[in-house]
């Protein structure tokens, strides 16, 4: 049983840009849900629209990577506004079904066989990352050492994952102390109070669902580029929960809680499984539980999560640096 | 119905291909080199002679051409391995012989070295043999109230259960699963039981399933006033945790049962049914109906809708609410197994069945009403046949889009669902 191994592999996963991209769904997450109390279950289709918009128009039409971006995060703010217009006013609970049905009917129109020319269907999307990785101005050859070593391109999207991470934290910490953060954490709290006051909490609503959703395709388009390419199967409903469970791991209403929790996310995710791998391939265990083991390390590693949900909900509800007072969010 | 006839072009289809390949076999034993294409052309039995098949390679450039013999036999030589066109003339086709299958006019096929290809032009009458778009809205109409009725079954513990706790039970999905993999092992895995008892005994341990998660979980849970969010997330995590453990035990892949699993259709007028699914539908119905007069006239299942209805006034009149939202955990846990092992007989079990069905019973109790039993069985009804009466127009694998676009359509219209209350959810 090696524990550097698998200490190293955890750490390498809480530092890539897996780590990144989830933190930046967090982010968005948390401007809906611990700031406007908007309970988002649909994370996953921004993330998907920053994704397949980038890569459409550079596969599909073309066109430029710096075209494709903004795109992407244009059709968050159109899907945001689609979303958001009519729903807003639902109770949070029908918000949430609401949202998590949108997000997947989009997943099954990108991936259904009338859409194949614009999106490649089952078979997404390649090839969109070159003008991202042209930027590259890493010298060639490998970074780090040991598990920790990186191409120059992989160090490359990592370091841009990251800023982006510290930037988009620090928009929505600067966001949430101005006056327009105090008018959404107050529709939190009490949003016929802030009615009275003669706020349009609709409008403030929908403003926090857009730049939300923008973050998560933020975060998408990261993935894309990361992989430099996009593929249906990447966007499940899953996804989305993964995203939660990143963000009240680290806690709720924070401003590093959702980076921290990603991290944290990724590690643990990791660890667990090269710990099962490590534990599968040593001599001393019986063979029919070897056998278990054997490729088994994803499923027993989100069973495990699955665990530690309940659990943190059972001890801990307002994660690590999440404050208890801020526990009856949203509903 | 189609029944017959699909099976004779299958028979059919395998004759041509069989025949091909014997073909293909003598040519090649002729002239073993090179690759090539080949085949005979044949309209009822007949060898169809005076055919002009033409192919052209990537570039668009014709690489040779062949007139089908007096057998109806035809072959052109291929200048190397690659990718071709093959296409038929049909001008050159005899009066009244068409394509079966006129979008087949031209085949893309891609040879390798050495290889001789068989291809198949099926001769025949036109494509307007299969069902027209009455038989199939008929059949359509028929799927969807065998799946509808199976959503509502699975939907009304889904229900019930918001309505009694403001839970939404994103684990619920994982409980059809369970009872279809159940039912799975204890029919078709290890112990061969017959369907029926395996099914009866994995509802069981379902709704066993369901109690325990209640009472030894969600119970002390909701005695520390978590949120509705915490509750959420509890269910997320169980659902994650019950359906990758069924992973680990079940595998990634579709299984079937043994009993029932190929029978003859019986036809009525336009509507063709297996004996099987015919059963799980008038057993859904009864049960769906059962269910109603239960909540209508047992003391139970009016303490049940009392609860649902005002929680606190149901507990001071003296009801037991926690009895009654125990009852209804093993009940609904019950209920969604009993549409597992229908919807594992209908289709086939896997271990993601649940979790595709959630959204759809989502769709289901919003459209019906959230919190009513009534409107889980509406809802679900409805669902189902939305779903299966889009796949006559538009693509089946976009069939659930149509259900979770009702979803939203029922929330801007009538948040409140087809039976729902009206009460402030905004």
């Amino acid at each position: 049983m090696d524990f550097d191994i698998i200490f190293g592999n955890a750490a390498r996963a809480g530092l890539g840009p897996q780590a990144a991209i989830f933190a930046l769904a967090a982010i968005g997450l948390n401007l809906h849900f611990g700031y406007a109390g908007l309970l988002n279950f649909g994370q996953v289709g921004f993330m998907m629209l920053g994704a397949y918009g980038t890569a459409i128009v550079v596969a599909t039409w073309g066109g430029s990577l710096w075209l494709g971006i903004p795109f992407g995060l244009g059709l968050c703010v159109a899907f945001a506004l689609a979303l958001g217009i009519p729903t807003l006013r639902l109770r949070s609970d029908y918000f949430a079904i609401t949202t998590i049905a949108a997000a997947e009917i989009l997943r099954l129109l990108i991936r259904s066989s009338p859409a194949t020319d614009i999106t490649g269907g089952p078979f997404g999307l390649q090839a969109i990352a070159n003008s991202f990785f042209d930027l590259n101005f890493l010298p060639d050859g490998r970074f780090g050492w040991g598990t920790f070593s990186y191409s120059s391109n992989q160090l490359w999207v990592m370091i841009v994952a990251w800023i982006l991470v510290v930037l988009c934290s620090a928009l929505v910490l600067a966001l949430i102390r101005s006056p327009w953060g105090r008018v959404v954490r107050a529709i939190r709290e009490d949003e016929d109070a802030v009615l009275s006051l003669g706020k349009n909490t609709v409008a403030y609503k929908l403003q926090a669902l857009v730049i939300g959703g923008v973050i998560g395709g933020l975060a998408g388009v990261i993935d894309a580029l990361q992989q430099s390419g996009v593929g249906s199967e990447n966007f499940e409903p899953q996804v989305t929960f993964f995203a939660w469970a990143a963000l009240i791991l680290g806690g709720l209403a924070t401003t590093v809680g959702p980076v921290v929790g990603a991290v944290l996310f990724w590690f643990l995710r990791e660890g667990v499984e090269s710990f099962i791998r490590e534990l599968s391939e040593q001599g001393w265990l019986p063979n029919a539980l070897a056998d278990f083991l054997d490729g088994a390390e994803g499923a027993i590693s989100i069973a495990l999560m699955g665990i530690g949900l309940v659990a943190l909900m059972a001890l801990r509800p307002q994660g690590i640096f999440g404050r208890r007072r801020n526990l009856h969010l949203g509903t | 119905m189609s029944n017959a006839r699909s099976l004779r072009s299958v028979v059919a289809l395998v004759a041509v291909a069989v025949l091909s390949l014997f073909l293909f076999g003598s040519a090649q034993a002729q002239d073993g080199e090179g690759e090539a294409f080949s085949g005979t052309l044949r309209f009822g039995g007949e060898p169809v002679e005076g055919v002009r098949i033409s192919v052209v390679d990537a570039s668009g450039e014709t690489v040779g051409e062949a007139v089908s013999g007096a057998d109806g036999r035809w072959r052109i030589e291929l200048p190397g391995p690659g990718t071709y066109r093959a296409t038929i003339d049909t001008a050159t086709l005899p009066e009244g012989v068409t394509l079966r299958d006129p979008e087949r006019q031209t085949l893309e096929v891609t040879v390798t070295a050495g290889r001789s290809r068989p291809l198949i032009f099926a001769l025949g009458e036109p494509a307007s043999r299969g069902p027209n778009v009455g038989e199939k809205l008929a059949q359509a109409v028929l799927n969807g109230v065998k799946f509808g009725l199976i959503i509502a079954m699975c939907a009304i513990g889904l229900s019930l259960i918001f309505g009694l706790t403001g839970l939404i039970n994103f684990a619920h999905g994982e409980l059809v699963t369970l009872g279809a993999i159940l039912a799975w092992y204890f029919n078709a895995d290890t112990f061969g039981a017959p369907l029926i008892l395996a099914g009866v005994l994995a509802v069981v341990v379902a709704g066993a399933a369901g109690g325990g998660v209640e009472f030894s979980l969600l119970r002390p849970l909701r005695a520390r006033r978590l949120g509705m969010f915490q509750f959420m997330v509890v269910t997320i995590g169980l659902s994650l945790l019950a359906r990758h453990v069924m992973l680990l035990f079940f595998g990634p892949d579709r299984e079937r049962y043994i009993d029932y699993a190929l029978q003859a259709e019986w036809t009525f007028g336009p509507f063709a049914v297996t004996p099987r699914d015919f059963t799980i539908m008038a057993l859904s119905a009864v049960i769906l109906i059962a269910v109603a007069v239960f909540l209508q006239r047992a003391r139970t299942g009016k303490a049940i809708r009392a609860v649902a209805d005002n929680p606190e006034l149901a507990e001071s009149s003296g009801i037991d609410v926690d009895r009654v939202v125990l009852i209804v955990w093993v009940a609904g846990a019950a209920l969604a197994a009993v549409g597992g092992v229908f919807f594992g007989s209908v289709e086939a079990v896997d271990w993601l069945m649940g979790f595709r069905l959630l959204l759809l019973m989502f769709a289901a109790v919003v459209l019906g009403g959230l919190g009513t039993a009534y409107g889980a069985m509406v809802g679900g009804l409805l669902i189902g046949l939305v779903t299966e009466v889009s796949t006559v127009w538009a693509s089946p694998e976009i069939k659930a889009v149509f259900a979770l676009g009702v979803l939203v359509l029922a929330l801007l219209v009538r948040p409140q669902g087809l039976l729902g209350q009206r009460e402030r959810i905004g």
